[in-house]
Order: structure tokens, then C-alpha cells, then sequence
């Protein structure tokens, strides 16, 4: 009894000591604050939680900013435009994306959610960090068209978004690096982890399985997960996947990296939200899952670069796939579709 | 039993001061500290750089001519030496200059150890680790000096007019921190011979760098505007240009002891 209360003053003591050491009291992340808790099925984040803490305010900010057209060159495009929370932050319905002045892209907007695990951004991967990456978009001139420069004048000239900076980093002006950093607040919160096949394996209450969607998860096991690997359904890698012979339209990871060896590999997405995430692949080309998969069974193209696990060992090329275990995988893709986060309310924009 | 928990105990709360402790200590109270200041001068040649220039106000060695509209560059992670090859390597070093901010052009560096310095180093460019880490402060904020679609600093820009490039400008953004395109280069201008760097706490030396933008067009590469009239990303452009500034852009050319 008595050792058990000595320790325990001692630890609290030294906790105090400790605790007293810390510049801020904010040591773990408010649970309300969206994706300040880890998914215990997916691997370690590359973002994590100490290279920019969740505070309320700072993802609130992060909110407001992702959701304001100012943001822009000429007021009329946010990132909210572009990346729509119910269709996990893709672009519902748009081949390649639609900027400022009517302008397209040439690439589809991706689907933002668990980007706190990703190594890098772009379907290239020429962004090597979530806080740098907003800077993409806001200073593309068919996107949003602006500079860091303005919009920070911009924000510095509005009394609500001085407070509300003032309020998170505590110094004054607003520069590029609160921007930037507020929001990653938003976009590191956006953490997909709730959809019925994530109940599954972490044989939580509503994970259940039909025997068709069991029979579709064992296929991705044996035929896709070199690529969409672990439960993030990624490796990080780039790879080209058959969609083009010579890519003259987009060389992929080659546009950065400038070796021929890259050309035609392009970052390997999730598949987490995959049904709701329509049109697929890099430039949008596909409309729908069962158009994917016709590519890998049938659709596959030689190239000098295609990824060696489209070749088959008797020369056939993509990934044969007959009708029922076409059936059998869409069933599955639409298990990891998450409801609560393409509702979650706290993701919204506020009106 | 309970002499151990005790023990214990005290061993914890121990362990936690000296954690409190090293983070107020000051330092060092008895090591002296001192002032130096870079001043760095901007010229074309034997000209000063004036830029916007109406008409071209500059000619190349081979007969190129051309006016400059923007030079901005980065230097970082200065570093000073002694004759005994000890080196002070200053903390946060990164300044970002740009020609039309006259006090960009002089960097105060301050709390140096006093001291006989005999050497001086520092990197053009931006080291690969900020290039990394994300969003970046003071100097390092992100600006129109960084790559947004292939991450990474510009290390210098070099902007402005010709009548022998094509479409009548020529325009180098230099970066790349990456193999096989990097283009941070760490130079060690030479001390006017004889001169040492004299920081005292009641002294503050004044370095005068010539920084010679002629150079950048005249290096191991003759830069010729018909033919090389752009570089904007990482690559082998970049990288000869980077060579170029490595080789003499940057030159002490007197020092006040003050
Ligand atoms: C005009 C449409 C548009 C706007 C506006 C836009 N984006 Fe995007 N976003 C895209 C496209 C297209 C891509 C893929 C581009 C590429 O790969 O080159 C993308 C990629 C991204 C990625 C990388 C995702 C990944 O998995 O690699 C992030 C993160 C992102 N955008 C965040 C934002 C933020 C934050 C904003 C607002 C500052 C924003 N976007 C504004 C269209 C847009
Ligand atoms: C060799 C690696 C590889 C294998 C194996 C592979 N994929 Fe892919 N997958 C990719 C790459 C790379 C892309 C993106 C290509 C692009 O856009 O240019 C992709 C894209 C997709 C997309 C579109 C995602 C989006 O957001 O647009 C879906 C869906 C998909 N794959 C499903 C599958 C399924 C199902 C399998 C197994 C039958 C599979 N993949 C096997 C590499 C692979």
C-alpha cells in the first residue's frame, strides 16, 4: 500500500515538473477536433500530430480558409470548388479540373482524405509536403490563379481573419507561413477510416462482410495489393499501370524527376471512397469502376515503363479478371466507401 | 522495500528538474559575443546594377547586350573560421536578397564568439532539409522563390531584357536540391590577403561582397541569350548556371574593421 502511494506521488510529481516544462499546455489533440485520433489499422502517419498540433481553432481556420473563394485571383474559386466533401474531396462528375476564368486543368482533382499519410502530393508527386502543397493550386494560373503575396495582403486586410490568426499563432502580421499552416490544420484533419470494411478489420460493431464482398477483398488481396497496398490501399510508389503507350499528353513522375525511366508513372491513389470519387485515373478517363476494371483485365498498353506486374508470365498483358470476379470486387470497392466522413458536419463549409 | 521507492522517487523528481534546468540555462555568461555585417554590393562587370533600364545598359563578352529587371537570390548557413581551423557556423542562417529591398543587402550577423576569423563560407541556395520541411519562416517563407509543382527553393533569379534572345527576355529561376540537379553551391571568397575579420564586442566589422551578376552569364558556360534564354525548373540549365555562380560571382572586396 504504502509503495504503491509513494510511487504514485513520486510520478505525479515528476509529471508536474514535466508537464511545467512544456511551452503550451496542448499535449494531446482534442478528440472533437476531426482525425486527431489514428485508425489503429493504418500505419504510422508521415505527418504526425507534433509537426503541427490540432487545435480547434487552428482547424476552424483551416476550414474557412479551404472554403473561401478569395483565395483566388478573382474571388470565384475556393478549394472547396474543386474538392468536394461528398465526393471525398474530388471533383464530382469533372474529367480535369475547372479554375478560375473557365480555365481547365489537365489533371483530375484527386480525393483528399488521409493525406497525413502520404509522402508526397500530385498525381507526379512533385510536392514533397502537405503545407507547401496548397501553394500548388493557389499560384497555378489555371486554378486559383493568385500569388502567396496577395492573398496574405488580402487576409491582413481583414479584421475577422487578424483575429482569428492573432487567436491561433499569437504574432501578428499574417504571413505566408500561418496561412500554410492553418491550412493543414484543415486538410491533415481529413481522415477517412470509418467505412464498413475499416469496421471490419478492426472487428468493430457493423463490420460485417457478405460472402461476395469476403470473395472481392481476397482478389484485391491477390491482385492489387502490390500496388494499393495496406489499409491506406497505396505504397507510396509511382507506377505506370497500362493507361498509354508514349504519355505525350502527360509524362507523369518523369515531368519531375526527368528520367526516361519515369515516364508514364503516376502516383498510386487510394482506393479508400473509391466509389464516390468518379471519374478515375489521372486525367479522368474513366467514368466508372467497372470501366477500370475493364482496363486491367483488357485495357492494359505496352510501354517500355508499364509496371512489370501487368505482364503476365505467358505475355498477356493487365490483370485477367472474368465476369464474377468483376462482380465480386466492385462489391468490395463499394465496402470502403465512409458515410460519416462525407457527412461529418465538421467538414462542411459554415455558412 | 521502502527506502528503494523512496529512492525512487527522489531519482524521478531529480530527473525531472535537470530536464527544467537545461532549457533556462543561459549561455554561456564568461564567452563574449560580438557584431559583423555583409554588405553586399550589386554589379554588372565594372558597372553597378541599375536596374529597368530602358535601353540596354550592359554588354557581355561576347556582345550580348541587355538591362536586368530582377535579381533576387538566397544565401545560407554562413559560417566563419579561425586560423586554427575552429569555425563558428551561425544558427538560422538564411537570408533572402533581393535587389529592389536595399536593406536585404546587408546581413547583420550578431552573438559571435569575438575572435580573429581568417575565413568565410557560405551556401547559394537553400539546404536540402528546408527544402523538406514545409511551410518555413522569416526568410524562408514561402514566396514566388519557391517551386509550388515540384517543391523547392529558387535559389536565384535572374530577370530581365535582351535584344539577341528571341523573344526579346531572358528569364533563370536556378534550383533543384535533388540528385542529379543540384544547385546549391558553397563558396569561400577569398580574404583581401593579409585581412582577417576582427569581431570584438565593441567592434563591428563590415564586409564588403561584390556580387557580379556578369558572372552568372560568364562562368564555365558563356550564357548566350539567342540560345539560353531560359531556366525554370531543376535540371541540367540550372545546374550549369549554379556552376557559374559558384565560380567568382560572389567576391569580398574590402573590410572595414570599424
Ligand atoms: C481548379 C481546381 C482546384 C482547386 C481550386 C484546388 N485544387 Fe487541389 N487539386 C486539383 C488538381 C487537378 C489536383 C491534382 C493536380 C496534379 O496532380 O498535378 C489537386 C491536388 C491537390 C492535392 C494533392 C492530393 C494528392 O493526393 O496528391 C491537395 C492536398 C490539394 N489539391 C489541396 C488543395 C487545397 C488546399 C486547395 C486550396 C488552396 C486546392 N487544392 C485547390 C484541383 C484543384
Ligand atoms: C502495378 C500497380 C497496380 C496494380 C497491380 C493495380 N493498380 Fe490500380 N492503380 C495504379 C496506378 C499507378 C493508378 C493511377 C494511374 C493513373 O492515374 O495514371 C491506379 C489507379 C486505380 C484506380 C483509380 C483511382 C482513382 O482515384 O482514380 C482504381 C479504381 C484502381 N487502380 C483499382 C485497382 C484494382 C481493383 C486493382 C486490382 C485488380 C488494381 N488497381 C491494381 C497501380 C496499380
Amino acid at each position: 500500500m504504502k509503495r504503491t502511494h509513494i510511487v504514485l506521488l513520486a510520478t505525479g510529481l515528476a509529471a508536474l515538473l514535466v508537464a511545467g516544462c512544456q511551452p503550451e499546455a496542448e499535449v494531446t489533440p482534442e478528440a472533437v477536433i476531426p482525425g486527431s485520433v489514428l485508425p489503429a489499422n493504418f500505419p504510422a502517419p508521415v505527418y504526425g500530430f507534433d509537426q503541427n498540433p490540432p487545435t480547434q481553432l487552428g482547424f476552424e481556420l483551416g476550414r474557412t480558409l479551404f472554403y473561401d473563394p478569395r483565395l483566388s485571383r478573382d474571388g470565384t474559386i475556393s478549394c472547396g470548388s474543386c474538392h468536394q466533401q461528398s465526393a471525398a474531396f474530388s471533383h464530382d462528375g469533372h474529367t480535369v479540373s475547372h479554375g478560375i476564368d473557365g480555365l481547365l486543368g489537365t489533371r483530375n482533382s484527386p480525393a483528399l482524405h488521409n493525406l497525413r499519410w502520404q509522402k508526397s502530393f500530385l498525381w507526379d508527386g512533385g510536392a514533397n509536403h502537405i503545407e507547401t502543397m496548397p501553394a500548388a493550386p493557389i499560384t497555378n494560373p489555371v486554378e486559383m490563379g493568385e500569388t502567396l503575396e496577395n492573398v496574405v495582403r488580402k487576409l491582413n486586410a481583414d479584421a475577422t481573419y487578424q483575429q482569428r490568426f492573432a487567436q491561433v499563432f499569437g504574432s501578428q502580421p499574417i504571413d505566408s507561413y500561418q496561412l500554410l499552416k492553418a491550412l493543414a490544420q484543415f486538410t491533415a484533419a481529413l481522415t477517412s477510416s470509418n467505412s464498413r470494411y475499416d469496421h471490419y478489420v478492426r472487428h468493430e460493431s457493423g463490420g460485417t462482410l457478405s460472402a461476395q464482398e469476403l470473395r472481392g477483398e481476397a482478389i484485391v488481396a491477390q491482385k492489387c495489393v502490390a500496388c494499393h497496398a495496406t489499409d491506406l490501399f497505396t505504397d507510396n510508389s509511382f507506377r505506370n499501370n497500362g493507361l498509354n503507350q508514349a504519355f505525350p499528353a502527360d509524362s507523369g513522375r518523369a515531368h519531375i524527376t526527368q528520367r526516361a525511366t519515369d515516364r508514364g508513372k503516376f502516383k498510386v491513389p487510394t482506393l479508400h471512397n473509391i466509389a464516390r470519387t468518379a471519374p478515375y485515373m489521372h486525367d479522368g478517363r474513366f467514368q466508372t469502376l467497372e470501366q477500370v476494371l475493364d482496363h486491367y483485365d483488357h485495357g492494359v498498353m505496352a510501354s517500355p515503363t508499364l509496371d512489370p506486374l501487368l505482364r503476365q508470365p505467358d505475355g498477356r498483358l493487365g490483370i485477367p479478371l472474368n465476369a464474377q470476379q468483376k462482380t465480386d470486387l466492385l462489391a468490395f470497392l463499394h465496402t470502403l466507401t465512409d458515410e460519416q466522413f462525407l457527412t461529418d458536419k465538421r467538414l462542411a463549409e459554415r455558412r | 522495500m521502502r527506502i528503494s521507492s523512496l529512492f525512487l522517487a527522489l531519482a524521478v523528481v531529480a530527473v525531472s528538474l535537470t530536464g527544467c534546468e537545461n532549457k533556462n540555462t543561459d549561455p554561456d555568461p564568461v564567452a563574449q559575443v560580438g557584431e559583423m555585417d555583409i554588405e553586399l554590393d550589386h554589379v554588372v562587370g565594372t558597372s553597378s546594377l541599375v536596374r529597368d533600364a530602358a535601353t540596354p545598359n550592359y554588354t557581355t563578352p561576347s556582345g550580348d547586350q541587355f538591362s536586368v529587371s530582377v535579381f533576387r537570390y538566397y544565401i545560407s548557413n554562413i559560417k566563419l573560421k579561425k586560423a586554427d581551423g575552429t569555425e563558428y557556423a551561425q544558427p538560422e542562417s538564411y537570408y533572402l536578397i533581393d535587389d529592389t529591398k536595399a536593406a536585404s543587402k546587408r546581413l547583420a550577423l550578431k552573438n559571435i564568439p569575438v575572435g580573429d576569423y581568417t575565413g568565410l563560407t557560405f551556401t547559394i541556395g537553400v539546404d536540402s532539409a528546408r527544402n523538406m520541411s514545409g511551410a518555413q519562416q522569416g526568410a524562408l517563407a514561402q514566396s514566388d522563390m519557391f517551386w509550388t509543382w515540384d517543391s523547392g527553393y529558387v535559389f536565384m533569379k535572374l530577370e530581365g531584357r535582351s535584344p539577341q534572345a528571341n523573344a526579346g527576355g531572358f528569364s533563370y529561376h536556378i534550383g533543384g536540391f535533388k540528385k542529379p540537379n543540384i544547385a546549391m553551391r558553397t563558396v569561400s571568397p577569398a580574404l583581401p590577403t593579409g585581412v582577417k575579420i576582427l569581431v570584438r564586442p565593441d567592434h563591428t566589422p563590415e564586409v564588403h561582397m561584390k556580387v557580379d551578376v556578369m558572372k552568372l552569364l560568364t562562368g564555365p558556360t558563356t550564357v548566350r541569350f539567342a540560345t539560353f534564354a531560359t531556366a525554370h525548373m531543376p535540371g541540367a540549365a540550372a545546374v550549369q548556371l549554379a556552376n557559374n555562380y559558384a565560380a567568382g560571382m560572389f567576391s569580398i572586396d574590402h573590410i572595414h574593421a570599424n
